[in-house]
C-alpha cells in the first residue's frame, strides 16, 4: 500500500537532511567570503567561479587526511563524541517549519506541513536536544585525554549550561504570547496584520529576541563567545585532538547549530514564512531570506566583536542576561493577562 | 506486526539492554552514558504511550540536566574502573542471604505491580484523552499546588544545605592557608 502523503513526508525529511548538509557547506563559503571582505581581502577565488567550489575542495581535503587518535584516548568515546554532536545538530531542526501547508500543486489529496515533525511540545524538544548536545563536547574533551581538550570542554559545557537558562526563559516568553508550543502554531499566530509584518513577535519581544540571539550565540560557541576554541589559550578547545572526518563532524555540527538557532529565531520572532508581497506558497523564500540574514549577522559579528574574557562571559550570563530574561518573562505574562492578547 | 509494536520492542530493548550494561560493565563513565541511553529508551516508550510532554521532560531533566552532573562528578573525580572483588566480605554467606532476600522481595513487588497494572489498563479506549500541556499545568498549579510547592521548598532546602556544607569546607580551607 503506497501512501502519497507518507512519501511526501519522507521526501521532506530527506530534503531537510540534504539542505542542512549543504547549508553547512554554503556557510563555510559565506564565512570565508564575508571574513575576507571585512578584512579587505578577496577570499577564495581559485576553485570554480568566484571560488564557489571551495567548500567541495575543503571537504575533499578533510576526507583525504589521516584520522588520528591519541594513544591515551578512550577509543569508543573518542569515536562517539562527534557523532553525538552532529546527530543532535540535525535532530533539533526536525520541529522547524519552513513553509505553509501545501499539497504540492494538487499532487496530494490533503495538505502536508513543510517540516519534519509538527509536535505539540516542539519548543521543549528544541530545548531537550540542545541539552543533549553538551554531551558530544564534554565526551570529546574527556576522551581525548589532553588538557587543552578537557579545559575547552569544561568551559564549553559551563557556558552552554549557563546560557541554556536564559535561552529557555526567552522561549517561555514567546510561548506565553502564542499560547502554543508547536513552532507551526507560533508562526501562524504571527500571520496577518500590516503587510504580514506587524504581528511578528519581534515587535512585542524585542528584549526576548536580544536574549535569544545572545544565548543562541553562546550556545553555538561562536564569537564573541567562542571560549571553548580560544586559540591563544586552548589551541582549539575540545576538538584539539580531532582530525579528518571526525573533526569535520564537529565543524558540521557547529554550522548546523547556527542554522538551527537562526531558523528558530526566524520562526519565533521574525514571523517564519510570513512576509509581504509573496503568495503563501512562496513563503519559504521569506523563510530562507530571514535565516540567511541571521546567518550573515553571525559571521558579521564574529569579525567585528573581540572575544570576551571568560569571567566576563559568566558574569554577563548569570548577573545580567538571566535576571533580564526573568523580568522579560514576567512582564510578558503580565501583559498577556492585562491586555488578554 | 504493527509499526507501533516494533517501535515498542525497539525502545524496550534499548531501555532494558542499556540498563543491564550500566550494572555489568566496570567503567563509570560508560555507566553514566548507558544510563542516558536507558532514559532515552524510556522517553521513546512515553511517546508511544501518547505522553510526549513526559517524554521531553524526561530527556531535559534526567538525560540532560541530572546526568550532566553525574558525568561531571565521575569525570572530574577521575573515578577508577571497578575491579571485580575475588573474595572477602562481599562474598560471605550473610550478604548473599540479604541479597537473595531483597531479590525475592523485589520480584514479588514486580509481580504484584504487573498483575495490578493489567486491571488499570482496562480503561475504555478513547475515553480519557491523553494529557495536554495546559491540562498538566492546571493540575500542577491548582489541584496539586500544595504538593508542588512543598516539593520545590524541599529541593530548595537541599540546595541551601549543600551550599552551606561546601561553604564551610571552603572557609576552613581558607583559614588553613592563613
Amino acid at each position: 500500500m503506497v501512501n502519497p502523503v507518507g512519501i511526501a513526508q519522507l521526501a521532506i525529511l530527506l530534503f531537510v537532511f540534504i539542505m542542512l548538509l549543504s547549508s553547512a557547506a554554503g556557510m563555510v563559503y559565506m564565512e570565508r567570503k564575508v571574513a575576507a571582505r571585512i578584512q579587505q581581502r578577496m577570499g577564495p577565488t581559485l576553485v570554480g567561479p568566484y571560488g564557489l567550489l571551495q567548500p567541495l575542495a575543503d571537504i575533499i581535503k578533510l576526507a583525504m587526511k589521516e584520522d588520528l587518535r591519541p594513544k591515551a584516548a578512550d577509543p569508543i568515546l573518542f569515536a562517539l563524541a562527534p557523532i553525538i554532536s552532529a546527530a543532535c545538530a540535525f535532530t533539533a531542526f526536525a520541529v522547524v517549519p519552513f513553509g505553509a501547508e501545501t499539497t504540492f500543486f494538487g499532487l496530494l489529496d490533503r495538505p502536508v506541513p513543510l517540516q519534519v515533525a509538527d509536535v505539540n511540545v516542539a519548543i521543549l524538544w528544541v530545548f531537550a536536544v540542545t541539552s543533549m548536545g553538551v554531551y558530544g563536547i564534554v565526551l570529546a574533551g574527556w576522551s581525548s585525554n589532553s588538557k587543552y581538550s578537557l579545559l575547552g570542554a569544561l568551559r564549553s559545557s559551563a557556558q552552554m549550561i549557563s546560557y541554556e537558562l536564559s535561552y529557555g526563559m526567552a522561549l517561555a516568553a514567546v510561548l506565553v504570547l502564542a499560547g502554543t508550543m508547536s513552532v507551526r502554531g507560533i508562526v501562524e499566530a504571527q500571520s496577518g496584520g500590516f503587510l504580514d509584518v506587524s504581528r511578528w513577535f519581534l515587535w512585542l519581544q524585542p528584549v526576548g529576541f536580544f536574549i535569544f540571539m545572545t544565548a543562541g550565540v553562546a550556545e553555538t560557541n561562536r564569537a564573541p563567545f567562542d571560549f571553548p576554541e580560544a586559540e591563544q589559550e586552548l589551541v582549539a578547545g575540545y576538538h584539539t585532538e580531532y582530525s579528518s572526518m571526525s573533526f569535520a563532524m564537529f565543524f558540521l555540527a557547529e554550522y548546523i547549530n547556527m542554522v538551527t538557532v537562526s531558523a528558530i529565531a526566524t520562526s519565533l520572532y521574525l514571523g517564519g514564512w510570513n512576509g509581504p508581497f509573496l503568495p503563501d506558497w512562496l513563503g519559504w523564500m521569506w523563510f530562507l531570506a530571514k535565516v540567511g540574514f541571521l546567518l550573515f549577522f553571525y559571521v558579521w559579528m564574529r569579525w567585528t566583536l573581540p572575544r570576551y574574557r571568560y569571567d566576563q562571559l559568566m558574569a554577563f550570563g548569570w548577573k545580567f542576561l538571566l535576571p533580564l530574561s526573568v523580568v522579560n518573562l514576567l512582564a510578558t505574562a503580565a501583559g498577556v493577562l492585562y491586555f488578554a492578547v | 506486526m504493527p509499526f507501533n509494536l516494533i517501535l515498542f520492542y525497539a525502545f524496550a530493548a534499548i531501555a532494558v539492554g542499556t540498563t543491564l550494561l550500566v550494572v555489568v560493565q566496570s567503567n563509570p563513565v560508560y555507566s553514566v552514558l548507558l544510563l542516558i541511553g536507558s532514559f532515552i529508551g524510556l522517553a521513546g516508550l512515553y511517546v508511544l504511550l501518547d505522553a510526549p510532554f513526559v517524554a521531553v521532560i524526561q530527556i531535559i531533566v534526567y538525560a540532560g540536566a541530572i546526568m550532566v552532573l553525574f558525568l561531571f562528578v565521575v569525570m572530574l573525580l577521575n573515578a577508577p574502573r571497578e575491579e571485580i572483588v575475588q573474595s572477602g566480605v562481599l562474598e560471605s554467606g550473610g550478604t548473599r542471604a540479604i541479597g537473595g532476600l531483597l531479590a525475592v522481595a523485589f520480584a514479588a513487588e514486580l509481580a504484584w505491580a504487573l498483575t495490578r497494572s493489567r486491571t488499570l489498563a482496562m480503561t475504555p479506549a478513547g475515553g480519557q484523552p491523553s494529557f495536554t500541556v495546559p491540562q498538566i499545568g492546571q493540575r500542577l498549579f491548582q489541584e496539586y499546588a500544595f504538593a508542588f510547592e512543598a516539593t520545590s521548598i524541599l529541593i530548595l532546602v537541599a540546595m541551601v544545605g549543600a551550599i552551606t556544607l561546601a561553604g564551610r569546607h571552603l572557609a576552613e580551607k581558607g583559614r588553613g592557608h592563613g
